[in-house]
């Protein structure tokens, strides 16, 4: 495997909780070796769930499961002495260390990027990852992820009109950031390769969950506009303002339908008014737009109406893979509104083999992951390893690595050091 | 090197247009990249079609998204319709380009006579990544779509509303940006595979691949539990109070989580201890949860007296993770947003504004503000004539017949 991996000779440490456990994994899925250092008895992310089974228990997280394979896990106490003096010595064989801590703390614990860059001489890559970054007034701010979604500005944006702004139901603002992340590491990896001098990674959370507020913000300062959430529906895509919706319901659940304008919007509004056509449904106005021609940029809220109201009937006569399949062969854009189980049923994914199934033989079971995310020519990405038990790989890194001998590692763990 | 960019030696002749390709060559040309935007002035970069555009008023080179996202780069116009446009670009990898980037529907590139297999044989490390919705290969490879239809596809609409109400969709093509993270995260692998082993690459980028990683556990609990999770508003399994509750003013709110006791009576105390706080219903988790609807009406009573801003300050100093629902006007105001997110540039024609950076910094290399977005065709002399080493004649000719149209 090892020609395959896209970067080689990167140790990584990565200390970090939920909010950045997506950095270390992308590393561990380009090849590093990422090395998940756990306080003793286990990272307290390892309570989120779901679990497996339903069973709540440590080492049963599928959240866990997700983030954090393609990694080997330690246990370490950082706050103990010799905690600290063992962090030492794994840094001066690694080449990246991810943590996740409140900012200061791993300067207060004698662990911070200055005394990291002094051992290594200049080598070492450290990655901070926070809500708000190092430095800032709300620097010391609590947030999970519904207090980065807000303070991100992309909650604002989604909505009904008639309740509260919204976040999605799960954390994305959590793998927002750690791709992120990862990606800044990546840069200064990259970096290190071609200089030999490593640097702090600053990563903040607010600002990687903003890119996912996309244009909103431009029309504020274009034109004063102020974007607002507008429920099942798309706006800002029309100088008049006009809106349209964005999932239709179905037979089976919701369908996405948009109106586009140039060469692909055009194809779609023709080849979807002629679909609903041998099934009975147009109008005047249908017949006597020229698609090549239409304009959603300059179109009103009326010709939005008309085209989406039949829209809206004929999709209602539909269910979701009925829609897809003919949406394929008509070259009309739009899909069916997936839940998890429609994503793992989806004939593309399989084909393009994006599913692995890891063995878990604790379990006594395999489970099916979502493993590479692009495929390389040359290389390839993709789950190796499933997530570490709680301190399985202390004695394998501990022992054959740093050297220590085994009457030491009992001392350690009765010292409650690993 | 300190202080200079990482990307030096990075050429990148890019086919994109909209977000999912152009973005990505422009993270890299904020930290050195050098990188052509390729399009044409009869199917220009669509995002320069899209709102807003500056004063409301359409025009090619009047638009934010495009002066955006891809900024920091040399902006050509090239016919590859034209019987000479497929040879112009190639002369452009030859001279120049050590990496190409595009986002058209999959085959199109090779129609073009494009395709990577083409380009190989004028230089043999060459790294081309395309990036699609749904891969370069597959039984609906050839499916065309935008980012705003595969966050559909993809499973966040599903997971985004209320359990009561339709899905929501999440603002813009939202996937496109997962799509560009990942695609970055591939392109910058690619380069350094290519730095250790001498060999370029074919890259294949899915966004729907690259989005449904965001979703793991989501899709673990359906493999596993065989649970379709649903929506749950702003609500959390393991928190309460955990939502958006109402301020003072026009649409303006606060969100407040209680994870913990101590949390809790944190919460209580800041609220002034109100009678209904010491119910015994709300004192355990438990407790919160089962009450939840009343428990969150009674904190929208106690938040609406306040600004949003207050609350928070209250909220935080006392230990309580509270925070503004920030509107855009408030994004742009935002000190934290502006250390790790917006930067300032000047256009000809927009005049002053702001663009966006990568969420992190790199404490040695500062990312770059060299150009704003181009106008349509601005750099072609200079692309054409010192970069792909055309002749003045050449030059003239092939403008003469239309190939830079």
């Amino acid at each position: 495997m090892e020609e395959k991996n896209l970067i080689k000779d990167c140790r990584v440490l990565d200390l970090s909780n939920e909010l950045g456990f997506l950095c270390g994994k992308i590393l561990g899925d380009l090849g590093a070796d990422v090395i998940k250092v756990e306080p003793p008895g286990g990272d307290p992310s390892r309570n989120m769930g779901p679990f497996y089974k339903d069973i709540p228990h440590p080492e049963k997280s599928l959240y866990w499961f997700g983030f954090n394979n393609n990694k080997r896990g330690i246990t370490l106490n950082i706050e103990t002495a010799d905690g600290r003096e063992i962090l030492k010595k794994l840094i001066m064989t690694a080449d990246i260390l991810i943590e996740s801590f409140a900012p200061g703390y791993m300067d207060k614990l004698g662990l911070g990027y200055s005394k990291f860059s002094e051992m290594t001489k200049d080598k070492i890559i450290m990655t901070s990852i926070t809500p708000f970054g190092q430095e800032g007034p709300y620097k010391d701010y609590k947030a999970s992820d519904l207090g980065i979604m807000a303070m991100s500005g992309c909650m604002y944006l989604v909505g009904d009109t008639d309740r509260p702004p919204i976040r999605t139901s799960i954390p994305v603002s959590y793998v927002w950031t750690g791709s992120y992340a990862a990606l800044g590491t990546l840069m200064a990896f990259f970096h290190r390769q071609m200089t030999g001098k490593g640097q702090h990674v600053d990563v903040s959370g607010q600002a990687s969950a903003a890119w996912s507020a996309d244009t909103a913000p431009f029309y504020w300062e274009a034109d004063g506009t102020m974007t607002k959430r507008v429920g099942n529906a798309i706006a800002g895509r029309s100088i008049h303002g006009a809106v349209m919706p964005a999932a239709y319901p179905c037979k089976d659940g919701y369908i996405c339908w948009l109106i586009y304008g140039a060469r692909s919007g055009g194809i779609t509004n023709k080849e979807t008014v002629k679909w609903m056509e041998e099934k009975g449904i147009t109008s005047e106005w249908l017949k006597t737009q020229d698609w090549d021609k239409f304009d959603p940029g300059s179109a009103t809220q009326d010709d939005f109406d008309q085209l989406t109201k039949p829209v809206s009937k004929f999709l209602s006569g539909l269910n979701k893979m009925e829609f897809l399949e003919e949406a394929v062969k008509r070259r009309i854009m739009g899909y069916p509104v997936s839940s998890a189980k429609d994503i793992l049923e989806n004939p593309q994914l399989q084909a393009r083999e994006v599913w692995q199934k890891i063995d878990h033989p604790e379990l006594g079971s395999t489970i099916t992951y979502p493993g590479p995310w692009a495929k390389f020519s040359e290389t390839s990405v993709g789950i190796q390893r499933r997530a570490p038990l709680i301190g399985e790989h202390n004695r394998e890194i501990y022992v054959n690595e740093l050297g220590m001998s085994d009457s030491e590692l009992v001392l350690l763990k009765q010292g409650n050091i690993i | 090197m300190e202080g200079s960019g990482i990307f030096e030696n990075v050429k990148i002749l890019e086919f994109g247009q909209i977000v999912a390709g152009p973005l990505i060559a422009t993270y890299l040309a904020d930290y050195g990249a050098e990188v052509i935007h390729v399009e044409s002035k009869t199917r220009p970069d669509q995002y320069r079609l899209y709102p807003p555009f500056k004063d409301n008023k359409p025009g090619i080179n009047r638009g934010y998204d495009f002066a955006i996202y891809s900024h920091n780069k040399y902006g050509i116009t090239l016919n590859l319709r034209h019987p000479k446009g497929a040879e112009v670009a190639k002369r452009i990898v030859k001279n120049w380009a050590n990496v190409v980037t595009e986002n058209f529907t999959p085959g199109v590139m090779k129609r073009q006579g494009l395709g990577y297999e083409e380009l190989k044989k004028i230089k043999s490390d060459i790294i081309m990544l395309g990036t699609c919705n749904l891969g370069q290969t597959g039984p609906y490879a050839q499916h065309p779509g935008m980012g705003s239809h595969l966050t559909h596809l993809s499973g966040f609409t599903h997971l985004t509303g209320w359990p009561d109400r339709d899905p929501l969709i999440l603002y813009g093509p939202y996937i496109d940006f997962i799509g560009v993270v990942y695609g970055t995260i591939a392109l910058i692998s690619a380069i350094e595979y290519r730095r250790r082993t001498g060999k370029g690459q074919y890259v294949d980028v899915a966004q729907f691949e690259g989005g449904i990683q965001f979703l793991i556990p989501t899709l673990l609990d359906y493999v596993v539990n065989g649970r379709v999770q649903g929506r749950n508003g702003n609500r959390c399994d393991y928190a309460a109070p955990h939502g958006a509750f109402p301020c003072r003013g026009e649409d303006r709110w606060c969100v407040i989580a209680v994870f913990k006791d101590d949390e809790w009576k944190k919460l209580c105390q800041v609220m002034g201890d109100p009678g209904w706080t010491k119910d015994s219903k709300f004192n355990t988790l438990l407790g919160r949860k089962k009450n939840e609807e009343e428990l969150e009406r009674l904190i929208g009573e106690w938040t609406s007296k306040f600004t949003t801003e207050e609350v928070v300050t209250k909220l935080q100093s006392a230990g309580v993770e509270s925070g503004v629902v920030k509107n855009p006007k408030e994004m742009y105001e935002d000190p934290h947003l502006n250390r790790y997110f917006w930067a300032e540039m000047t256009h000809p024609e927009i005049g002053k504004y702001h663009l966006e950076l990568p969420s992190f910094k790199l404490s040695k290399v500062p990312p770059q503000l060299r150009m704003s977005g181009p106008l349509i065709g601005e750099h072609n002399e200079y692309v054409y004539r010192k970069l792909a080493g055309f002749s003045e004649e050449e030059y003239e000719e092939l403008n003469k017949e239309g190939v830079f149209e």
